[in-house]
C-alpha cells in the first residue's frame, strides 16, 4: 500500500525507516556479532531485574494484595514518582523536536505540511517514552500479573496512558515557554526543567529510603500511618490510576481517556504554532550579541596546566553543561541534610548515605570523562600538538578527578567528622567509581563536539551501560562494607567483571 | 631540488581504508616553498597531509619534517608543524586571545612572548575588535581566522592548510592569502589543498597533482602543461586532462587480462 505523499502515515513511514535504520546502526555498529553480544547482555539485565522485581513484589503478592487506601496511596506515590521520570524523558524529546535541525529545514522549506509532521513526531516521543517506561517499570508489572493475577496487565495501559499524558503536558510546557521567554530561552529552561524533573524521581526514591531507614522497603514511607491517614478517602477519583492499574476497568477506560485525550487535543491545538517555533528556533543564535570574556594577562603554565585550565573554563561557561553537572549534585541534597541532620549521631544510619555518594560520584565521573576525553572541538588541534597522547589524557584526567574531589569531598570530610571507617569507605567507593566511569570513557572515547553532550548515552550503548553497572556495583560494595557486610565482595566482583568486559568489547582504536 | 632543505620528505606512503587512500606516494617539498596539492574528491589529499600532521597513523613509508622521522620522534615533528583544518578547530566558549593563550600553552611558549605574538596576530588579522568575544557565533570567516591565528602563533616552520578558502568572503579570502604569502617571503614552508584552482596558479610555487593516493605530476604550471600535453592553457585544462588520463589508465589496467 502506497500513501499519498507528505500525508500522516506517509511521515509516519518515513519517521519510522529511519528510527529503525539508526537503531539498527546503533546496535551493531556494522557488526552483526555485536548485536547478538548486546541481545545476551540485554537478556541478562531483563532477567536481574526480574529477579530484583520479584525479591521486592513476592512477599506483598503473597500477604495478599487487597484493594485497600494503604495500597491505593502506595501504588500512586509509586507512579508519582515513576511520572516524573517519563515527564522528563518527555520533555527533553520535545525541546529536541523544535531544536534539532537535521532534516527539519528540509521539510519547513518544502510545501509539506508542519502539523502533520509535528503530529507524527509527537506521536513518536509518546512511544518512546512509553518504551521506556515499559522497560523501567516491565519486571515489577510481570511479576505482579505472575503473583497477583492477570488484572495488573492493566497496568501496561495506565503506563501508556500516562506516557500520553507526559507527552502532552511537554508539549504544553515548551509551547508556553516559546510564548513567554522566547525561542532563545526555551530550549535551557526546558532541558534544566526536565533534568530537575528527572531528578525528582531519584531525590524522591532516595528521600523516600532516608525517611524509612530501619524498614527494608526502600518505599516504606508511602506506607506509613501518617501518610495513609493523610490522604482522601478510597472512593477519591485521585486513586483512579492506581485502580486501573489493578485492573478496574472503568478506571482504566477513564485514565486512557484523560491521557490520550489531553495528548490529541493538545496536538490539535499547537501543531499549527510548530512551523512557527521551529523557524523561530533556527534562528536563534543569528545576530546573537556575543559574550565577553573578562581581559586578563597570559598565564605562565605547562601544557597539563593548560589543558586542565581549558577544560574547567569550558564546563564553567555552557550553562546546560553546568545544569548537568550540578544535576548530580542535586541527587547529592538528601544524604547531605541526612548528614546535617544526624550529624553526631550514631554512624549506623549514614549507611544509607554512603551509596548515593559513590553513585552519584560515578555519574558525574563519567559525564566529565566524556567531555573531557570524547567531547573535544579541537581534536585535531590537540592531536597535532606536540605534546604525547598521554600527556594530554593524564591532563584531562586530572581535570576530571579534581572536580569530583570538589563535589564529594566535603561530605566525605563531614562524615569523616562522625565516622572516620565510614568516610575512608566512602572515599574508596568514590574513587573506585570515579575511575572505574573514567576508565570506560576511555575505552569507549570517540571524537565528538561537547554539543553532543545530552546525546552521550546513545553515542554508545555499551559504554553507558557498563558505566551506570559498574557505578551501582561500586555503590552497593561501599554501602555493604559501611554495614560490615562481607557480603559486600559480590558486588565489587561483578564491577570488575563489568569492567573486563568493557575492556573486551571496547572499540579498537583507528590509531 | 637540495635534499637537505627538504621541509618535506615523504617517500613510499601508504595508507588504506576500504580501498588505498594513498598509495606508495613519495613527495618532496623545499623548504620556503608555497606547495598545492590538487586532486579530485577522495584523492587522498587531506589524508596525506593529516599523516604528515600526525592525526593519522600511515600502514607504510615515512614522512621527515626538516630531517626529523616523524614516525619515530613526532613530538619534535610536531613542534615545526601547523596544520589548518577545513573545519576550523575553535572553541565556542574561548575568546580569540583565550584560544591562542592555551594553543601556545600545548606548543610550550612562554606566556610574555605567546601574549605579544597572539595581540600582533589578532591585529594583524583584523580580529582587534573581537579579541575578548567569545568565538560562538562568529563567521566561517572570523573562525579560520582565528584558527590561522592559532596555527601562526607558534611560529611554525611548516604549515599545512586544508581547503584554508573554501567558504570565505572576498574580503577574508585575500586576508588569508596575504598571510600565506608574507609567511612564505619570511621563510615558511607552506602547503596547502585547494579545489580552487585560480588560487593554486596564483599562489603555489609548484603544484601537485594527487588522483586515487598517488601523485600523478607535480612542477609549475609550465611543468605541468608539459607533461599534460597542453601548452597555453588554463590550470583547470591541465588538472582535468591529466586526472582523465589517470583514471583511464586505471581503467585500461582492471581491463587488461594481467590485471
Amino acid at each position: 500500500m502506497t500513501a499519498a505523499p507528505a500525508s500522516l502515515v506517509w511521515f509516519a513511514r518515513h519517521e519510522l525507516g529511519l528510527f529503525w535504520r539508526d537503531f539498527v546502526a546503533m546496535m551493531t555498529a556494522g557488526r552483526p556479532r555485536r548485536a547478538a553480544v548486546l541481545v545476551v547482555v540485554l537478556a541478562i539485565i531483563v532477567a536481574v531485574a526480574h529477579l530484583m522485581a520479584h525479591a521486592l513484589i513476592a512477599p506483598w503478592a503473597a500477604s495478599g494484595i487487597a484493594e485497600d487506601k494503604p495500597t491505593l496511596v502506595m501504588l500512586s506515590g509509586g507512579g508519582v514518582l515513576f511520572f516524573t521520570l517519563m515527564l522528563s524523558q518527555a520533555m527533553e524529546s520535545v525541546t529536541r523536536a523544535y531544536y534539532a535541525r537535521a532534516d527539519l529545514d528540509l521539510i519547513l522549506s518544502s510545501p509539506a505540511s508542519a502539523r502533520r509532521l509535528f503530529a507524527v513526531r509527537t506521536s513518536a516521543i509518546a512511544v518512546t517514552t512509553m518504551a521506556l517506561a515499559f522497560l523501567l517499570a516491565g519486571p515489577a508489572i510481570n511479576i505482579l500479573v505472575v503473583e497477583s493475577g492477570a488484572r495488573w496487565l492493566a497496568a501496561f495501559g495506565v503506563l501508556a496512558a500516562l506516557s500520553a499524558l507526559a507527552t502532552g503536558l511537554s508539549v504544553l510546557i515548551t509551547v508556553a515557554l516559546f510564548n513567554t521567554v522566547g525561542p532563545r530561552r526555551t530550549r535551557l529552561i526546558a532541558q534544566v526543567a526536565a533534568a530537575v524533573v528527572g531528578a525528582g524521581f531519584i531525590i524522591g526514591i532516595q528521600a523516600a529510603a532516608i525517611v524509612s531507614y530501619g524498614s527494608w522497603s526502600r518505599l516504606g514511607i508511602l506506607q506509613s500511618d501518617w501518610l495513609v491517614g493523610m490522604a482522601p478517602g478510597a472512593e477519591s477519583p485521585l486513586w483512579l490510576p492506581a485502580r486501573a492499574a489493578m485492573g478496574e476497568a472503568g478506571a482504566l477506560m477513564a485514565v486512557m481517556a484523560v491521557g490520550f485525550g489531553i495528548l490529541a487535543a493538545v496536538v490539535v491545538a499547537t501543531s499549527s504554532s510548530f512551523g512557527r517555533h521551529a523557524v523561530a528556533a533556527a534562528g536563534v543564535g543569528v545576530g546573537q550579541t556575543r559574550r565577553v570574556a573578562t581581559a586578563r594577562p597570559f598565564r605562565a603554565t605547562s601544557v597539563k596546566a593548560a589543558l586542565r585550565r581549558k577544560e574547567w573554563l569550558l564546563i564553567r561557561r555552557d550553562p546546560w553543561l553546568v545544569s548537568q553537572t550540578l544535576m548530580q549534585v542535586l541527587y547529592l541534597i538528601p544524604p547531605a541534610l541526612m548528614l546535617w541532620l544526624n550529624f553526631g549521631q550514631a554512624a549506623g544510619a549514614f549507611v544509607v548515605v554512603v551509596p548515593v555518594i559513590v553513585m552519584a560520584s560515578g555519574q558525574l565521573a563519567g559525564g566529565l570523562a566524556w567531555l573531557a576525553v570524547s567531547g573535544e572541538d579541537a581534536h585535531d588541534l590537540i592531536v597535532s600538538a606536540p605534546v604525547t597522547a598521554r600527556t594530554v589524557l593524564v591532563a584531562k584526567i586530572e581535570s576530571v578527578l579534581v572536580a569530583v574531589a570538589i563535589v564529594a569531598g566535603p561530605l566525605i570530610v563531614a562524615m569523616g567528622f562522625v565516622s572516620l571507617p565510614m568516610a575512608a569507605v566512602t572515599a574508596a567507593g568514590v574513587v573506585l567509581a570515579s575511575g572505574s566511569a573514567t576508565t570506560i570513557q576511555l575505552w569507549f572515547r570517540a571524537q565528538a563536539k561537547r554539543s553532543m553532550f545530552r546525546r552521550r548515552q546513545t553515542s554508545s550503548r555499551a559504554a553507558t551501560i557498563s558505566e551506570a553497572f559498574a557505578s551501582i556495583m561500586w555503590a552497593g560494595t561501599a554501602a555493604l562494607a559501611a554495614a560490615g557486610s562481607p557480603v559486600g565482595l559480590l558486588p565489587a566482583l561483578i564491577a570488575v567483571g563489568v569492567l573486563g568486559i568493557a575492556f573486551v568489547i571496547r572499540p579498537r582504536e583507528s590509531f | 631540488m637540495n635534499e637537505t632543505a627538504l621541509a618535506l620528505d615523504i617517500a613510499g606512503l601508504s595508507k588504506r581504508f576500504d580501498r588505498p587512500a594513498v598509495d606508495r606516494l613519495d613527495l618532496k617539498v623545499a623548504g620556503g616553498e608555497l606547495y598545492a596539492l590538487l586532486g579530485p574528491n577522495g584523492a587522498g589529499k587531506t589524508t596525506i597531509l593529516r599523516m604528515v600532521a600526525g592525526l593519522l597513523q600511515p600502514d607504510a613509508g615515512t614522512i621527515s619534517v626538516f630531517g626529523i622521522d616523524a614516525k619515530r620522534r613526532p613530538v619534535e615533528a610536531k613542534q615545526l608543524i601547523a596544520w589548518v583544518s577545513d573545519e576550523p578547530m575553535v572553541y565556542d566558549r574561548l575568546s580569540p586571545l583565550e584560544y591562542l593563550e592555551f594553543v601556545a600553552g600545548l606548543w610550550g611558549i612562554e606566556a610574555r612572548t605567546a601574549e605579544r605574538r597572539s595581540r600582533e596576530l589578532v591585529d594583524w588579522l583584523g580580529l582587534g575588535e573581537v579579541a575578548n568575544q567569545m568565538c560562538g557565533g562568529f563567521s566561517k570567516g572570523m573562525l579560520q581566522k582565528v584558527a590561522l591565528a592559532g596555527a601562526l602563533v607558534h611560529e611554525p616552520r611548516l604549515i599545512m592548510l586544508d581547503e584554508p578558502l573554501t567558504g570565505l568572503d572576498a574580503g577574508s579570502a585575500r586576508q588569508v592569502k596575504d598571510v600565506l604569502k608574507a609567511k612564505v617571503a619570511g621563510g615558511v614552508t607552506v602547503i596547502m589543498t585547494t579545489h580552487i584552482l585560480e588560487v593554486a596558479e596564483r599562489m603555489a610555487e609548484r603544484i601537485g597533482v594527487i588522483s586515487r593516493g598517488r601523485l600523478i605530476a607535480q612542477g609549475t604550471l609550465a611543468e605541468l602543461s608539459e607533461t599534460a600535453g597542453r601548452s597555453g592553457t588554463t590550470l583547470e585544462d591541465i588538472f582535468l586532462e591529466l586526472v582523465a588520463r589517470d583514471e583511464s589508465e586505471d581503467k585500461t589496467d582492471l581491463e587488461s587480462p594481467a590485471a
